[in-house]
């Protein structure tokens, strides 16, 4: 079973890639653009049929080692 | 004193670093990431680099490697652990040091000489040092240090802030601050002060023909205090 899962720099963490990119937009006239932040996208493959366990592991191995929660929230979608 | 420099496939400091402890005498010994254990040794290293090339984060895939349970037993027993940029990263890592550190503030690699300030000197690394200031070299581009609010207070309340970005008479301010670090953090200390993490690399600073000695300084007071 194939679970996502998407980590995000916190609020109030400085992201100065978001914030490049969102310059950049600004200059190619999308200036409507306010805010940029950008993060990771994981797709992982576990073998487990069971969408509460498999979750769960993911949740472990966020934890564990996907995010860092000094400054990274993480989402399991 | 016996020193073991562990090797990442990555790691790019490491020879440098082992030069420069047999410099000084130190009686070192190369060990390999997957290596179920460590030499005896009295300091360990993990020296600067980009250990499974950054991925994922700075440190992140290094600080679960085989190796690394060796290192926290050694640290968690009162070992002196030194761990150097790329070295800093894999400890914040493992949890062996709070904080973490990020992308530089302005997106750029910076590889210059830069001063550090010495914080405090009641630990094994610093203890009757004779400088201050220290000229030492940076090559990084995620030495940008942060932690919590909570976790700075507990930092500075327990003396943990170990060395911090400075100019060459000591001022601290945001124009001697090259990464965007909070409070101009180079280096920290766990609680126990065993062991230091920080950006600036000492072993590219052992020659005074080729770069200066600040780094010779840093090597031969681990060694003096030991004694």
């Amino acid at each position: 079973m194939k679970i996502k899962v998407i980590v995000t720099l916190k609020n109030g963490v400085l992201d100065p890639q978001g914030k490049a990119i969102q310059q950049t937009l600004n200059g190619m006239n999308f200036g409507n653009v306010e805010d940029v932040r950008q993060g990771k996208y994981f797709e992982i493959e576990v073998k487990e049929k069971d969408e509460k366990k498999a979750k769960s592991l993911v949740d472990d191995m966020c934890k564990k080692l996907l995010a860092n929660l000094v400054i990274e929230d993480y989402k399991i979608v | 004193m016996r020193s073991s420099v562990i090797i990442f496939p990555g790691s790019n400091c490491d020879r440098d670093m082992d030069v420069a402890l047999k410099k000084f005498g130190f009686k070192n010994q190369m060990v390999w990431h997957n290596d179920q254990s460590i030499p005896k040794s009295d300091l360990i290293v993990l020296p600067g680099g980009f250990s499974y090339g950054d991925y994922l984060r700075c440190g992140s895939i290094a600080s679960k490697s085989k190796i690394i349970k060796s290192v926290i037993d050694f640290a968690n027993s009162g070992g002196l652990v030194l761990g150097i940029c790329n070295g800093f990263q894999i400890l914040t890592e493992t949890g062996l040091l709070k904080g973490i550190l990020q992308q530089n503030k302005f997106l750029n690699f910076i590889c210059s000489n830069v001063y550090i300030k010495v914080k405090d000197k009641q630990n094994k690394y610093f203890k009757d040092l004779k400088k201050d200031v220290l000229e030492l070299h940076i090559a990084h581009n995620e030495g940008n240090y942060f932690c919590s609010d909570d976790e700075l207070k507990s930092l500075e309340d327990n003396n943990q802030i170990a060395v911090t970005y400075c100019g060459e008479d000591g001022t601290e301010n945001e124009t001697t601050n090259p990464n965007g670090a909070i409070k101009n953090i180079a280096g920290i200390f766990n609680k126990n002060k065993n062991v230091l993490g920080m950006m600036p690399h000492p072993e590219r600073m052992i020659d005074k023909y080729l770069s200066g000695e600040d780094g010779s300084l840093f090597f031969k007071n681990i060694l003096d205090n030991f004694k």
